[in-house]
């Protein structure tokens, strides 16, 4: 009972409590754009969950080669008008393979929003993990996560993904191991924004308060701080997602990221430039697809930010360092 | 004078603190390349050697001994310079030594100095284009707030953030050199060879890399501006018959300055990350390109090089921020 009332009292501290949460439906609802987006992102998770049903439905499968479809005479170029579409391949074939486009979009989709969601997991665990011990753990611990904390930072991300990823064994599964490096090597910045949230809160009457009455650390850490976290990190995790959309892309358009024959929208951009005007479907829908996800994530990730702290908003319409090396 | 001499202090605790850092990421980077599993003497010697020649090539690389004893030869090659025996003949490979490349038997760091101008050409040159017309859309969009001008620009600067650097430079290359044909496709030429083809090679990266960034920069000036605008001094300025030109570009755009300072450096390790999609696109021969190279043919002391000296450039780019962050704000705190 007093620890409600002390948590409520608490300034800045946005989550915690059903009518924050209403409130911050309110706030998302008023707003267009992100309403928009929130509809897209909805379909496109739909679209990744429903690949399988989806071809079905059309009769093909992602893997397939389909030699029969492709004029080997001219170099492998698709038969047929617009890059081979008819009604048994709703959006043409794959020069020189033949294999169904529209199977490789969907199927790529759950690739995209998969390795970015579990990347972002891991990033929000170990940065919420390594920023709560870093601001209640005593000087020493404190000192050391943090100076790591700071060295992580300073990696550069795309490089050392790029790096690692090719010197682990292909036979480890792959879209795995790219959500794993992601988020291994980009958890840095929040756990500096956990830290940083953590110790302003323990700073706060209500956290004095629960130490007075003799709660240990870890019980403090899950009953009071983590709900006062969770409004930064949701809004910096959301903005996460297509920060890592972003770098899976360019990962498998280097090659390194997901390997054939899994598809993913990057690597069906490594080939596609030099099909552009034999199938220029080849090269537009991916990048189409990457450009419409990665949209709406961010707008939808604005939104988010502006819903959870409308105080901060304008001053917050500012990139994070994670965002812009994704794009990369 | 005392103030000169403080941030001298600073310049100089701020570089120890750099090297102390860049230390630690060496250390990281080692680790984690030599110690990930895959059986880099096979991949080294090629797939029809023999276990007795697989052996002698381990042996040769030095990949049997502790991994210590291998980070602190290592570090003394990079302090001190090295001799490596490649065979029958040894070759000095002098300080600051990164080993030599499986592959080539090549130093490391020759390597790197040859093609570390392309992606410095690259990454300077876009950087100016993308501080230009970052700042500027933002300038444009703070000054032309609430009408058609600031609307359209946040639109573009949106798409400009959403967009991947590979598919900007993609579109770009197959619309201006495919298509419409204005451009030759894009081959380095070295700027002491000659300027002018230097730059009109360069404009399709430098455009491609500069463009996504400007976006970010563009975002940041704007809300750092309109934010600034807010400020009672500025109504002030205002109040006392300051023109809207002058509160614009001279007060609103200081409150500006320090927030483009950090993010530029904040960004530059993205930079240099899209930098290596930007070669790898153009085919311009730079780190990245060779990162690329190298990376599948598990060529881990160039890898492991090239990951420090990228490593080195960013810390570089946060150290030198830092003390411009202390010139531009008198108020920064020297600590």
């Amino acid at each position: 009972m007093t620890e409600a009332v002390l948590a409520a009292e608490a300034p800045g501290a946005a989550a915690p409590g059903a009518s924050g949460a209403r409130q911050f439906w309110r706030r998302l609802r008023t707003q267009r754009a992100t309403l928009v987006a929130a509809v897209v992102v909805a379909l496109l998770v739909l679209v990744a969950l429903a690949a399988p049903l989806l071809t079905a439905i059309e009769g093909q499968d992602p893997t397939t080669y389909h030699p029969s479809l492709v004029d080997s005479a001219r170099g492998g170029v698709p038969i047929g008008s617009f890059g081979g579409i008819s009604g048994d391949h709703w959006l043409g074939v794959e020069p020189q393979t033949g294999r169904d486009l529209f199977a490789r979009l969907v199927y790529g989709a759950r690739v995209s929003l998969g390795v970015a969601l579990a990347a972002t997991v891991v990033q929000v665990a170990i940065g919420v993990v390594v920023g709560v011990a870093a601001a209640l753990g005593r000087r020493w611990v404190d000192q050391v996560l943090s100076r790591f904390t700071d060295v992580i930072v300073a990696m550069p991300l795309m490089i050392m993904a790029l790096a690692l990823l090719a010197i682990v064994p292909s036979s480890f599964p792959r879209p795995v191991l790219v959500a794993l490096v992601i988020g291994l090597i980009a958890w840095g910045n929040i756990a500096k924004i956990v830290r940083a949230q953590a110790l302003t809160l323990k700073g706060l009457d209500y956290v004095a308060a629960a130490r007075l009455s003799g709660w240990g650390t870890w019980r403090i850490a899950r009953r009071e701080l983590l709900p006062g976290i969770a409004a930064p990190v949701i809004t910096y995790a959301a903005l996460l997602v297509p920060a890592n959309i972003a770098i899976e892309a360019a990962l498998s358009f280097l090659g390194v990221g997901v390997k054939p024959p899994t598809p993913s929208w990057g690597q069906m951009l490594t080939a596609a430039d030099v099909w552009y005007q034999a199938a220029p479907q080849y090269l537009l829908l991916p990048a189409g697809a990457l450009f419409v996800t990665v949209l709406a994530l961010t707008v939808l990730g604005d939104g988010v930010r502006t819903a959870l702290d409308p105080r901060a908003a304008s001053r917050l319409r500012v990139g994070t360092g994670r965002k812009r090396e994704a794009r990369a | 004078m005392s103030g000169l001499a403080g941030l001298t202090g600073f310049a100089l605790r701020r570089t120890v603190g750099a090297l102390v850092t860049l230390l630690a990421i060496s250390v990281i980077v080692y680790v984690v390349f030599y110690v990930t599993p895959g059986n880099v003497a096979q991949i080294t010697c090629g797939p029809r050697c023999s276990p007795a020649q697989v052996q002698q090539v381990a042996e040769q690389l030095h990949l049997n001994d502790p991994l210590y004893t291998r980070y602190l030869n290592f570090l003394q090659g990079l302090v001190a310079g090295q001799d490596y025996s490649t065979g029958t003949s040894v070759q000095h490979c002098s300080a600051p030594c990164l080993g030599l490349s499986y592959q080539s038997d090549q130093q490391v760091t020759a390597l790197i100095l040859a093609k570390l101008p392309v992606s410095l050409s690259l990454v300077f040159g876009a950087m100016v284009l993308w501080l230009i017309l970052g700042v500027g859309t933002g300038v444009l969009s703070a000054w032309r707030r609430g009408r058609l001008t600031e609307r359209l620009l946040t639109g573009v600067t949106l798409v400009g953030v959403a967009t991947p650097v590979f598919v900007i430079g993609l579109v770009l290359m197959i619309v201006v050199c495919g298509q419409l044909q204005l451009l030759p496709f894009p081959q380095y030429v070295a700027l002491t060879d000659d300027p002018e083809q230097w730059a009109w090679n360069l404009l399709l990266p430098w455009l491609s890399l500069a463009l996504i960034e400007a976006a970010a920069f563009a975002r940041l000036t704007r809300a750092a501006m309109l934010e600034t605008l807010a400020e009672d001094h500025i109504r002030t300025f205002r109040a006392y018959g300051v023109g809207e030109r002058s509160v614009i570009g001279r007060h609103a755009l200081r409150g500006a300055v320090a927030p483009v300072i950090a993010l530029n450096a904040n960004n530059f390790g993205g930079a240099v990350g899209g930098a290596v999609l930007t070669e790898t696109l153009f085919g311009l021969p730079g780190i990245g390109q060779e990162l690329v190279h190298a990376v599948n043919v598990v060529d881990l002391p160039v890898v492991v090089g090239m990951v420090l000296v990228i490593g080195f450039f960013v810390v570089l780019a946060n150290a030198v921020a830092d003390v411009l962050y202390a010139v531009a704000d008198r108020r920064v705190v020297l600590a």
